[in-house]
């Protein structure tokens, strides 16, 4: 028997499309994070309805690293498709968890092996045929609780909690996972080093979506207009947003509302609607993925030309044109960061967690009224469709910034004097009138314009009002989130942002434990960048900007934004498959650009940690 | 002698705009004419309007009226949307959108068509003159067949009627009528204010520097000749006495949600202006002799409008104050608690 591996490993079920397979993955996801143990869930699924193969992967770990492993521990074989090439994928030493009719164990011997006959145990458990393809899913889980030490009250628990008020099918479920767990019991015998113990770093937290946190932010930050139109991986935030606002925001008894939800005929339209909303007054916004910014381009630049606030959720997804629709990217930082023509710039606000999905949403319409401009909230998939763990979030009691908008009292003091265009405080922000407020009316316009808001095609005007818009952009920088920095003793600092913040905390850990690197850390949060990133990026001789697109995009918009020659010293290490980025591939890019060995020779220096294994690159 | 006043107290002043850019004799000028009318007339306060357009010269046209109304100058096409958008921010404003025939039947036609599928409390005019003005004079989607350019270059697709589209759609409110027909379209354009749904006017608009030649069906000269009423519209709004004598025989009377009266006095005996297969077979058959039928055409005064549907509360959404928008903690304690 070999060494015990607690509380460190990966778990990847491999399913057909459409089989129905979420609510298990899900059950073992939550009964592992119920133990006390921190976990996360990724989904890769295929763009398709039913029929291609998808992977759920559950990773624990003890010491709270949430990113995507790299490699796969206990594979749970579903898909005959898939199932041959997952199992050689394999590290010698992992374990396989299969049908047993597919005869994997023929196909290796360095592997834990555990053939289950699912069809006839599903069979035993559930009489109705039509049911049995969904229930068989809940069979891998009793399997896994007994060969992994899943506490089978976290099980149930987990699994009741998962369907609800759907008692019958919950008790239906019930009966093929303990079926499973018996069978395990008494035909299985454990050789694969993998365990689970009750640990306490998960008390008190919760497991959400990004999508579903930044829906909750947006309820709470008091938004009143949402048009959407729907888009993978963006539309369950408007969804999620739907069922909230349906529960906490209209009259029980009359069913009156206090928002308008409505789904749009394109993207176009639904930003219309953001804008038309936002000028009238209201807090509004829209939510979408790359395809749907590249349609909103033209309204874009009207609302920066014209002033009008909205928010927008942008949650990436690969690129370009339909690109992998399910997979994760950052490749829209550089095209939305000056979305439309002329010269326009747009402030875009990245959370790296579901806590900052929701508090960023509350930045959003913050900002956006205040600058009067669109807001961008760069998420992307693999924050906004899968399960993360978080603290709870705070409750948001902070007072709505409502922007420059004049009412009586405003316009006295300015002695009558209005121009929805004038710089009166300096700061490149005017002042605006809403109407039905009685306020003075303006005409609001995307062709050229003085300070008065009058039509104008005087040079001066044109020079002067762009001018102004882009001191307001400079004024931007000190109201955005700052970034999180960490310095450190050391020549490097690496710049990360979104999600792939997880995976950089890992890498760090790496770099330091297995090649004594230390590395100084800041985590850009807004563009555009408050002045502690060009500090940053000063301070350590070689920089490291981590991303998930191919060209670079947030060290050409640094190389634009700062001063010239500022950047000279910054590489890059990008990420571009579509898979979640993890930490080992960014250790050993590091490691390599810095003129060291990747982990594949560091090995010996670390035996014993179950998350270091090869370099070898994804698809090599 | 002392300035005319309305019902409000308000001089014609605040509903007059800018000077307008347009050529001297441009259709749309005469609209705008009309809209400064109907809003003085009916007595609506000015700040209580909402100005929309798209891009084009029909879309410039709203500077010109209501000085003291907010207005949008929007994206190419894009207007329904903007204004979709702004009336659920604040359901209490009364819109009006002006938009163009290559506005509306070019680049917006998306939007056109879901602004009348949700029926949308709009007033909604297409100032339609066949051409692209501000580009110079290309033929437009409503531009008939067999229309020439002012080079002389004949069109050959069909045109899209918006009329009929809008019928079809949902719009509650159709009415087509021609900017030089002064008595017709201020009777038209304040019933459509008065009504609460999308009201659609498509104005027979000749463009005078690139569409007012023989050989244009919709030249001034052309329209004049070709414009057939399918009757009388007269318009008795809610605060004047509606017991005006009309003769019952052939005369419709349409109440307005707000107790408004549109009388229809019609040409055709079996016209009904609520019957959508009648005011389409009307459509068709004087389009098909190379007519106009204006007037009225279609209305259903009593169908429920976008903001009626989605149930939202009174005060305007944009006004609400931040205690009933942000629940209180124990919603979010208790939604974290599900996440748990």
């Amino acid at each position: 028997m070999q060494q015990r591996v607690v509380n460190d490993f990966s778990i990847q079920v491999a399913t057909v499309n459409g089989s129905g397979s979420q609510t298990a993955n899900l059950v073992i996801l939550r009964s592992i994070f119920q133990m006390g143990i921190p976990v996360s869930g990724k989904n890769m699924f295929p763009s398709n309805i039913a029929g291609l193969p998808t992977w759920y992967t559950v990773r624990a770990n003890k010491d709270g690293f949430v990113a995507r492993k790299k490699e796969v521990d206990f594979l749970v074989a579903m898909n005959v498709e898939t199932a041959k090439e997952d199992v050689m994928s394999l590290e010698p030493g992992r374990a396989v968890l299969y049908d047993e009719p597919l005869k994997l164990n023929e196909l290796r011997s360095d592997l834990s092996f555990y053939p289950v006959p699912f069809d006839k145990l599903v069979a035993t458990v559930c009489t109705d045929a039509k049911l049995r393809r969904l229930v068989k899913n809940m069979i891998y889980d009793g399997v896994l609780s007994h060969l992994l030490d899943i506490e089978m009250t976290e099980m149930e628990k987990a699994l009741r909690k998962q369907f609800g008020k759907k008692v019958k099918a919950a008790d239906l479920n019930m009966g093929a996972l303990k079926a499973g767990a018996d069978y395990a019991t008494q035909h299985l015998t454990k050789t694969d080093p993998f365990h689970v113990e009750r640990m306490d770093k998960t008390t008190g937290m919760i497991l959400i979506e990004g999508n579903s946190a930044g829906a909750l932010g947006a309820m709470f930050a008091g938004v009143t207009v949402c048009a959407w139109y729907p888009i993978t991986p963006s539309s369950s935030l408007p969804e999620a947003l739907i069922g909230y606002m349906k529960k906490y925001r209209a009259d029980p008894a009359t069913g009156k509302a206090t928002y308008a939800i409505i789904q749009a005929e394109d993207e176009i339209a639904s930003i219309g609607m953001v804008l038309g909303a936002s000028w009238a007054g209201a807090r509004a916004m829209t939510s979408t993925s790359g395809p749907g910014v590249s349609l909103m381009s033209e309204f874009a630049g009207l609302a920066y030309y014209a002033e009008i606030p909205g928010v927008v959720f942008d949650i990436q997804r690969v690129g370009p044109s339909t690109g992998l629709p399910t997979r994760t990217a950052q490749g829209d930082i550089l095209s939305t960061a000056m979305l439309s023509h002329g010269d326009t710039k747009q402030i875009l606000l990245i959370p790296s967690s579901v806590e900052e999905c929701f508090e960023m949403a509350q930045d959003a319409f913050d900002l956006a009224e205040r600058f009067q401009q669109l807001v961008f909230v760069m998420s992307d998939l693999d924050l906004g469709m899968n399960m993360w763990m978080s603290a709870p979030f705070t409750y948001p009691d902070r007072v709505y910034d409502r922007g420059k908008v004049l009412d009586a009292a405003k316009v006295k003091e300015l002695g009558g004097e209005w121009g929805r265009y004038r710089d009166v405080d300096g700061d490149g922000i005017p002042y605006r009138t809403l109407p039905g407020t009685g306020m003075p009316s303006y005409f609001t316009r995307g062709s050229g314009h003085n300070a008065r808001g009058q039509y104008s095609e005087r040079p001066d005007d044109y020079q002067n009002n762009v001018d102004r818009l882009a001191r307001k952009f400079e004024t931007a920088k000190s109201h955005v989130p700052a970034p999180v920095v960490e310095d450190a003793a050391t020549e490097v600092g690496i710049i990360g942002y979104g999600t792939s913040h997880w995976a950089i905390v890992e890498c760090r850990a790496q770099l330091e434990q297995e090649a004594g690197l230390a590395t100084a850390y800041l985590r850009l949060r807004a563009f555009p960048f408050p002045p502690e990133v060009d500090a940053f990026i000063s301070r350590y001789k070689r920089i490291y900007v981590v991303e998930q697109n191919r060209d670079a995009q947030m060290k050409m918009l640094l190389r634009l934004e700062l001063p010239a020659g500022a950047t000279n010293h910054v590489r890059s290490v990008l990420h571009y498959n579509g898979l979640p980025i993890d930490a080992r591939s960014l250790a050993d890019d590091i490691l390599v650009q810095e003129g060291r060995k990747a982990a594949e020779t560091v090995k010996a220096a670390t035996a014993g940690r179950a998350t270091v294994t090869t370099a070898a690159r994804e698809g090599e | 002698m002392e300035p005319k006043k309305n019902r409000i107290g308000l001089e014609i002043t605040p509903y007059r705009g800018g000077k307008t850019t347009l050529c001297a004799g441009c259709g749309h000028n005469a609209i705008s004419e009309r809209i400064i009318d109907a809003f003085f007339e009916m007595g609506i306060q000015p700040r209580d309007v909402l100005k929309l357009s798209g891009i084009g010269c029909s879309s410039k046209t709203p500077a010109y009226f209501l000085g003291e109304a907010h207005g949008f100058n929007s994206v190419h096409g894009r207007m329904p949307s903007v204004g979709t958008g702004a009336l659920l921010a604040n359901r209490k404003m009364i819109a009006i959108g002006i938009s163009g025939d290559g506005d509306t039947g070019a680049i917006g036609i998306g939007q056109f068509v879901h602004l009348m599928r949700r029926n949308v409390p709009i007033v909604y005019i297409i100032e339609d003159n066949g051409c692209y003005g501000l580009t110079k004079g290309q033929f437009s989607p409503t531009a008939d067949v067999g229309s020439t350019q002012k080079n002389g270059q004949p069109n050959d697709l069909p045109p899209i009627d918006t009329c009929m589209m809008a019928v079809q759609l949902g719009a509650s409110f159709v009415a087509r009528s021609f900017s030089g027909d002064k008595r017709q379209l201020l009777a038209i354009l304040k019933a459509a204010i008065a009504h609460r749904g999308t009201a659609m006017i498509d104005v027979l608009s000749p463009c005078v520097t690139f569409n007012d030649h023989e050989g244009s069906t919709k030249s001034y000269a052309y329209v004049k000749e070709h414009d057939e009423p399918s009757g009388e519209v007269n318009f008795v709004p809610f605060f004047e006495d509606i017991t005006v004598d009309y003769d019952a025989g052939t005369t419709t009377a349409v109440t307005m949600h707000d107790g408004s009266r549109l009388y229809l006095k019609k040409v055709a005996e079996d016209y009904k202006p609520t019957d959508k297969l009648a005011a389409m077979r009307l459509m068709h058959e004087t389009h098909s002799r190379g007519e106009f039928a204006t007037g009225v055409l279609y209305i259903e005064s009593d169908k429920d409008d976008l903001l009626t549907q989605m149930n939202l509360v009174d005060t305007p959404l944009a006004f609400l104050p931040p205690e009933s928008l942000r629940p209180g903690k124990g919603v979010l304690e208790a939604v974290m608690e599900e996440h748990r």
